[in-house]
């Protein structure tokens, strides 16, 4: 039987009163929202904290809405509603296509966004949708609120920006003209974590790509950024032949390791491949060629 | 610490240790052991119970999340002897072997169809694919759910 160590367990009744609840217990408190990826981790003692601080009823950290140029998600908002939201799949249909191959809708309904990107597990969907976006997260503590950009976010395998008595609050993704993305991933099974994942954004202007951005998981230590394939899509007309050139990119610039998903050699031959095919569809999504 | 929640229409106040996990409080503490403790992490789907009307896996749900909140297991679909149309579905369609996976499958299949009544095949596989059952190859299970779709809506038309 899997049970976690003992702990203390407080219900959160507002932010405010989180952040302090957080700030007072210091770095042995966590948050708990969904719980789907900290209770296992506390059921096989990889994580042991001494007072969880849970923020389920703090309703307003749930939403999805555009505000001026940027969406903004809650970090409580749950994977079934970044799935439905039709909003997002207007805007990013890079969510709804991972959230498609997250987990099972069962797990769906309690795993949220914030929990996810906090997680930073490396083969997590949500972090290389977020990167591939060039998202920008809203952490609050005592002192204030500061926005962090994604590629500060993730320092490192299961370590985030986010310090003690810090709460991760809200995501924001800028709205731009001409934008498409797209999530490609392979499972071994329906509901497993990837083998490999690649989500890619672009933002075309006229006939050129002025913008992407191209994030693998599952690949490597920490989510991966491919910023080589970014500095050669820009200002790129888009092309078979370019697109190729980032599959070359994707595979060489992936870290992963053997495992019984599989051997170093395959893992990147498919990050390569899913690269290439997240891209494609983003591009096709830009133009307007597929519904 | 004191929990109070409402299981299967009953407001239940118990003593529990804040790591009890919502499966283990059901089945032990309430001694409701028609949910099932399957793999513990997830991922076997035996454990599904609605909270506030949602499907959730009982083992990745602390008790004490439940505090204030309405928790239904699979104890509370059959009604003054009546079977619910999905218990009836697995009866009629041989949906089940060994039945480990069973009160899941079926907690799970009842949140389906109360928000889409009308699912298809594939919504069906989609909707369970947090399940695992050994026994059927699933096909019986699907089967049963279409069977608990038709016969409900053919009541509700009646």
């Amino acid at each position: 039987m899997q049970t976690p160590a003992s702990f203390e367990y407080e219900r959160a009744t507002s932010l405010d009163g989180a952040i302090a609840a957080l700030n007072e217990r210091g770095a042995d408190a966590r948050v708990i929202a969904g719980g789907h990826s900290l209770l296992p981790m506390m059921k096989l003692r990889l994580a042991s904290p001494g007072h969880l601080v849970d923020i389920n009823d703090l309703a307003e950290l749930a939403y999805i809405r555009e505000e001026g140029d940027e969406v903004r998600i809650g970090a409580l908002t749950r994977h079934v509603d970044l799935l439905r939201s039709d909003l997002l799949a207007e805007r990013f249909p890079v969510f709804r296509d991972a959230e498609n191959v997250i987990a099972d809708p069962v797990v769906r309904n309690r795993g949220t966004l914030g929990g996810s990107l906090c997680q930073a597990d490396a083969a997590e969907d949500l972090s290389a949708v977020c990167s591939a976006l060039k998202a920008k997260v809203v952490i609050r503590g005592s002192g204030g609120e500061r926005v962090v950009g994604m590629d500060e976010f993730h320092i490192g395998p299961y370590m985030t920006a986010v310090g003690s008595g810090e709460i991760l609050t809200e995501v924001r993704i800028g709205v731009r003209p001409g934008a498409g993305s797209a999530h490609e991933k392979v499972e071994r099974r329906a509901g497993d974590w990837a083998i490999a994942a690649a989500s890619a954004a672009v933002w075309i202007e006229g006939n050129a790509i002025a913008d992407a951005g191209v994030a693998l998981a599952a690949v490597g230590l920490t989510t991966i950024h491919l910023d080589r394939a970014e500095e050669l899509l820009r200002g790129k007309p888009p092309s078979d032949e370019v697109f190729d050139q980032v599959a070359t990119i994707a595979s060489e610039d992936c870290t992963p390791m053997p495992d019984g998903r599989g051997p170093v050699d395959y893992k990147r031959h498919l990050a390569g491949v899913l690269a290439q095919r997240a891209l494609q569809r983003a591009t096709s999504r830009a133009l307007h060629q597929e519904a | 610490m004191n929990v109070t929640m409402t299981v299967n229409g009953q407001e239940v106040t118990r003593d529990v240790e804040p790591r009890m996990l919502l499966v283990h409080f059901l089945r032990d503490t309430l001694d409701l052991t028609g949910t099932h403790w399957g793999c513990d992490t997830s991922n076997c789907g035996a454990c599904v119970v609605h909270l506030d009307g949602k499907a959730v896996k009982s083992c990745t749900v602390l008790a004490v999340m439940c505090d204030g909140h309405r928790v239904d297991t699979v104890e509370s679909l059959e009604k003054d002897g009546e079977l619910d149309p999905i218990q009836q579905g697995f009866h009629e369609q041989h949906a089940l072997q060994c039945g480990f996976c069973t009160p899941g499958m079926i907690m799970t299949a009842r949140a389906l169809l109360n928000e889409n009544p009308n699912p298809t095949d594939a919504e069906i596989r989609v909707a369970i694919s947090g399940g695992i059952c050994r026994c059927t190859g699933y096909k019986n299970i699907v089967s049963a759910v279409r069977w608990a779709a038709e016969h409900e809506r053919a009541g509700q038309e009646a």
